[in-house]
């Protein structure tokens, strides 16, 4: 026995100096493999005398176990510091900048059209849409202006040769989208509107909404709801003080200048609003009677409302441009600014 | 228009402010742009006489005034103006007079000492006392002016300016009596006209008035008044009020006319009587008839328009400027007066065909009374009478349509308002509005009989009177209500491709939406459409802005340019919009999606090599925005195209459809457009790339799938497209989806032939396929590649 207690010793040492795992596994082959050192012992079993047999072989498998145990505990012990290392080597910079591609940006017109047609989702507004170059009729007689008229004026139309323009506001859509189905309505029509006029403050194009709602018993203080309700929504504003001016257009009546608060100085008075606390955003009204007819919809049975607003001017507010034309000037650094 | 407080508050004296005047009007339909004060804030000036004005005798430009300003002794004055001289009367600042500066700060007049002599006050300009912007010398006022006497008091000038912008529909409140009426409606308060004295007639003299074109002109009213002494001076008092109207004083007739327009909306007209030859004639003009304008213009008239003539020819532009051959001067005797009413319809549009655009012209566009002729001309003749003299003729008044004056009567139902409104307003509120206004009113149980008065040309129907009674009653007063609504599920069907997904695309991609003008340079058209007609403005606003795009490139390429000249390298913009293109059956207007990109693949980063896009870097978007549309088959077609280079460009096809372009800009026009870097482009027509296709749950196999590599030599011009079909034609049911995942040209690959690796996928549903299964399978792929390409196995 005393051959087994050196043999031990020796093993332990030789797993204590095993410097890698596959050094600790050769000490496991030697000792404990099919042809090992504790196999062979147990292999020589058989030439004891029978009544000592038995003890030895616990003996031995006593050992057995104890070395496995010590082996495997010497081979966990190894694996933690080879991941440790694994790790320490691995170690990277999380501060730079990862590989991921630059996101671009949607333009500040299209956020802006987005939140105001989700906005009027919310009541019930579908969204439509209509072409750009008209005919007169669209843009002005069946809107109940007739050529000559001073509203024509109001609006300096771009033509072409043939007699065809490109429409001078969204209302057009309104003819399109009653002529083109039944009643009730409610629908938005976003898109790009067009006159000849350019300076500081004027773009020959730009873009509007128009919102239409028509069915039985559509009133003024429908109206005058639902715009109440879009201008605090989507200006975040709870109070929002939103006043109706009586004013002029041919295709509605009775008509109204729609003015909201001064969302930049609250009413006090600021350059924006030139010093009035108001700010004029949108034309609206009652769907004028003969419009209703140009487009076959019986004004006895049916009443509604119209409205029409530019985008460029909400936009701007939202978010605090000052000039109108770096808004179609297409500079990165602008468009960035609204990723 | 512009209107005095004190002139308004004459015909209507509500009690209130003029601020709030104005913000009861701007709520009713007439805005306020503005109140002015007519005069700056000054104190302490009083009417002065300049009894001696001498040289100075240390300066040549300076004299030294005694002026009396109704004090005991007179002041002496040290005075710079070239208009100072004995006798002549003037606004004189007394010691402690505070002036007001045009930057609206103000100083205060002390006792000075001008080179050397004393001066105790300072006479003053219209410019000094804010009544002009501008001024060359002291103000001049008439000799019969009180001396000593507040020239604010003696000016009137302790008044306000209130800046009104009447709506196009309402001709009524283009004068003093119509914004009165609407301050009486609003306000509830009486509106008293100033009194007009008939003048005594002494002669019978007529001057014959013939109507020709009645369609036109439906009432002409006119007179002679003999012996006026045009040189008369119209007094402070009217120069003044017209001041205050932005109208200057030009001699008494005319000063008459203009103030008889401001005060009851008529445009009038004098001639000078002696000029016109037998009788007034309301005609057309004869195609090219000359007529020399009041202005000094000569003008050939066209034959649409009316002109008042006399027997030989065209004096006046009717309703828009008078001629100068006929025009009252300074010898004139007698004079006609002229006070009309011409159809707005007919009248529209005729000034601005002439480039003109008068006071008169404004009115009569926009309709004058046409119970108005003939108290016009009264009250003109009224006051020539009071400032020139004469004697006066008998009006001779011709209406060529007997129904001028009148007007059918509405029914306004009370149950309409609340139809149209919202509100019930209360009955005798609606009366009184509709009375208020000039209408004549039957009120019957809940409805109303309402005759309009003539001078509103905007009420015909029963919604125009609701208009009336609301905007009068207040939009204010009119609750704001959220419609109930009938609920409802919108509808979104998931078969259509949604544009907002595609732009997310995009801009996930790195691409920034651009928003450029659907007009473009007809030269960058012609670059990149050459055979395409193009569309033209017929009113550009520049060359620059004329052409309607064809396609989107037009506007994006040159965004892209000029992001390029301000230092960014790398570039990728996206537009959504309409394309305008002629063709056989009209235009065609289609929303696009088209996008440019330049610069380099990534941004610059630490850990990757700077590279730039190629074809395959925007194909793959494109690719990426048609897989969105899973209804369709897209197939890539190498078609050249005007402003493509032609070894990169693709035609994107659906069966006979072209779905759009993608590909690298011509080098040609890279180099026309001054670019040093290449630039890759794509254009989809969004109507084809719309409709997406359910997704449909297939089953999946429960064995393995194998593949197989293959290495074909092919010739150059065999297109990938080319082996999938080939391959998705084989009719090899196992075989499920393949890729080419190398392409090899070079040392080992014979010129003029490539290598191309594909990757076969099998699987089979019912079982695992063996060798000798994929075996057979590769083999009948390998025959019939080689037989439809001419493709071998690389050996």
């Amino acid at each position: 026995m005393k051959q087994l207690l050196e043999l031990m010793d020796q093993a332990h040492q030789e797993l204590s100096a095993a410097a890698s795992l596959a050094a600790l596994d050769e000490v496991r082959v030697r000792y404990m493999g099919k042809k090992g050192i504790l196999t062979d012992q147990l292999k020589q079993l058989g030439q004891l005398p029978a009544e000592q047999r038995r003890e030895a072989g616990q003996e031995i498998n006593k050992a057995k176990q104890a070395l496995a145990a010590a082996l495997e505990a010497r081979k966990e012990s190894m694996q933690e510091e080879a991941l440790n290392e694994r790790l320490q080597a691995e170690r990277v910079d999380v501060t730079l900048p990862g590989r991921a591609a630059e996101t671009g940006s949607l333009h500040p017109i299209t956020l802006t059209i987005k939140r105001i047609e989700a906005i009027f989702a919310q009541l019930g507004f579908d969204v439509v849409e209509g072409p750009e170059i008209e005919d007169d009729f669209h843009n002005f007689t069946a809107l109940n202006v007739p050529e000559h008229h001073p509203a024509r004026a109001m609006h300096d139309t771009f033509y072409f040769d043939d007699g065809l323009l490109l429409r001078t506001h969204t209302s057009s859509v309104q003819i399109h989208t009653m002529e083109d189905n039944e009643p009730p309505y409610r629908v938005i029509a976003p898109g790009r509107v067009y006159r000849c006029d350019s300076d500081v403050t004027h773009s020959p194009m730009f873009h509007q909404v128009e919102g239409l709602m028509v069915d039985k018993d559509v009133t003024f203080s429908d109206l005058k709801g639902v715009l109440d309700a879009f201008f605090k929504a989507f200006f975040e504003v709870d109070e929002l003080p939103v006043r109706f001016r009586a004013s002029y257009f041919p295709f509605t009546e009775p008509s109204a200048e729609t003015d909201i608060q001064c969302v930049l100085c609250e009413g006090e008075g600021c350059k924006v609003c030139s010093h009035t606390g108001w700010l004029e955003v949108m034309g609206c009204g009652m769907v004028h009677p003969e419009v209703l007819k140009h487009t076959g919809v019986d004004p006895e049975k049916y009443t509604g409302f119209a409205f029409g607003f530019g985008v460029e001017r909400l936009a701007m507010l939202r978010y605090g441009i000052d000039d109108l034309r770096i808004l179609f000037d297409n500079d990165t650094r602008f468009l960035q600014q609204f990723s | 228009m512009k209107v005095s407080e004190t002139w308004l508050r004459e015909w209507v004296n509500p009690e209130i402010d003029a601020a709030e005047i104005g913000s009861q009007l701007t709520m009713a339909g007439v805005e306020l742009d503005g109140i002015e004060p007519v005069a700056a804030d000054f104190s302490n000036v009083v009417v002065a006489e300049i009894l001696s004005a001498e040289k100075h005798p240390g300066a040549d430009k300076l004299r030294i005034c005694q002026v009396n300003c109704g004090q005991d002794e007179p002041v002496q004055i040290v005075c710079g103006a070239p208009n100072a001289r004995a006798g002549l009367k003037a606004p004189l600042a007394m010691i402690g007079a505070v002036l007001g500066a045009s930057d609206g700060s103000s100083f205060k007049i002390k006792k000075s000492k001008l080179r050397g002599e004393l001066s105790f006050g300072m006479l003053c300009s219209a410019s000094e006392l804010g009544l002009a912007e501008s001024a060359d010398g002291l103000l001049e006022i008439a000799a019969d002016a009180p001396v000593g006497q507040d020239i604010r008091e003696y000016m009137m000038l302790n008044d306000v300016i209130l800046e009104l912008d009447a709506t196009p529909n309402r001709a009524d409140c283009l004068s003093i009596a119509g914004i009165a009426r609407e301050v009486g409606v609003l306000t509830q308060t009486q509106v008293t006209a100033p009194e007009i004295a008939t003048v005594e007639v002494v002669s019978d003299e007529q001057f014959g008035i013939e109507i020709q074109a009645t369609d036109d002109c439906q009432r002409y009213a006119g007179r002679i008044i003999r012996n006026v002494n045009v040189k008369a001076e119209t007094p402070l008092w009217m120069v003044e009020r017209l001041r205050r109207a932005d109208i200057r004083s030009l001699g008494p007739v005319v000063d008459v006319t203009n103030y008889v327009m401001i005060e009851q909306g008529q445009p009038m007209h004098g001639f000078d009587f002696d000029k016109l030859s037998g009788g007034i004639v309301v005609r057309k003009a004869a195609e090219g008839e000359p007529l020399t304008l009041l202005d000094g213009r000569e003008v050939a008239l066209n034959e649409n328009t009316l002109v008042i003539a006399d027997q030989e020819k065209a004096v006046a532009l009717a309703g828009i400027m008078g001629g100068l051959d006929t025009s009252v001067t300074d010898d004139t005797q007698n004079i006609f007066l002229e006070s009309a009413y011409f159809v707005p319809e007919k009248i529209m549009g005729k000034s601005r065909n002439y480039g003109l655009h008068t006071d008169s012209s404004h009115r009569f566009e926009r309709g004058v009374s046409p119970d108005l002729q003939a108290k016009a001309l009264e009250r003109a003749t009224q006051l020539i009478l009071e400032i020139c003299g004469g004697e006066v003729a008998a009006v001779n008044d011709v209406v060529s349509n007997p129904a001028l004056l009148d007007r059918s009567a509405i029914i306004l139902q009370s149950s309409d308002i609340v139809r149209h409104l919202g509100i019930t307003v209360d009955a005798e509120r609606v009366t009184d509005i509709l009375q208020r206004l000039g209408c004549e009113v039957e009120v019957a149980s809940e409805s109303w009989s309402v005759t309009p008065p003539v001078f509103r040309f905007d009420i015909s129907r029963e919604v125009d009177l609701i208009e009336e009674v609301a905007r009068v009653y207040g939009y204010d007063k009119i609750p704001s209500r959220l419609r109930p609504m009938e609920p409802r599920i919108a509808r979104k069907l998931e078969t259509e491709v949604n544009e907002d997904i595609l732009r997310q695309l995009l801009v996930a991609k790195g691409y920034r939406e651009a928003v450029t003008y659907s007009f473009v340079p007809s030269e960058i058209e012609l670059m990149l459409n050459p055979a395409q007609e193009q569309i033209r403005l017929a009113n550009p606003i520049s060359e620059e802005l004329a052409i309607m795009r064809s396609t989107l490139w037009s506007g994006l390429i040159p965004a892209l340019v000029k992001n390029l000249n301000r230092q960014q390298s790398r570039v990728r913009l996206f537009e959504m919009g309409l394309n305008f293109v002629k063709t056989d059956s009209g235009i065609k207007q289609r929303k696009q999606l088209a996008g440019v990109i330049t610069g380099t693949r990534n941004t610059e980063h630490w850990d990757t090599k700077a590279e730039n896009v190629d074809f395959f870097d925007i194909k793959g978007d494109v690719e990426k925005l048609l897989a969105e549309a899973t209804e369709t088959t897209f197939h890539f077609a190498a078609v050249a195209h005007p402003a493509l280079h032609p070894g990169q460009s693709a035609q994107i096809i659906d069966g006979d459809n072209v779905v759009g372009w993608v590909g690298a800009l011509h080098p040609r026009l890279e180099k026309s457009l001054g670019l040093s870097q290449t630039v890759f482009l794509f254009e989809l027509d969004m109507d084809r790339v719309s409709k997406k296709s359910l997704s449909a749950y297939k089953k999946l196999s429960r064995f393995p799938s194998i593949r197989r590599d293959l290495a074909l030599i092919v010739d150059q011009s065999v297109t990938a497209s080319a082996i999938s079909r080939v391959l998705e034609n084989a009719g090899v049911e196992a075989l499920t989806s393949h890729s080419v995942f190398d392409v090899y040209e070079g040392p080992g690959v014979e010129a003029g032939q490539k290598s191309l690796a594909l990757g076969l996928i099998f699987q089979d549903f019912s079982r695992t396929l063996e060798d000798a299964d994929i075996n057979a399978h590769v083999d009948s792929i390998v025959q019939l590649l080689e037989k439809q390409t001419g493709g071998v196995l690389r050996q």
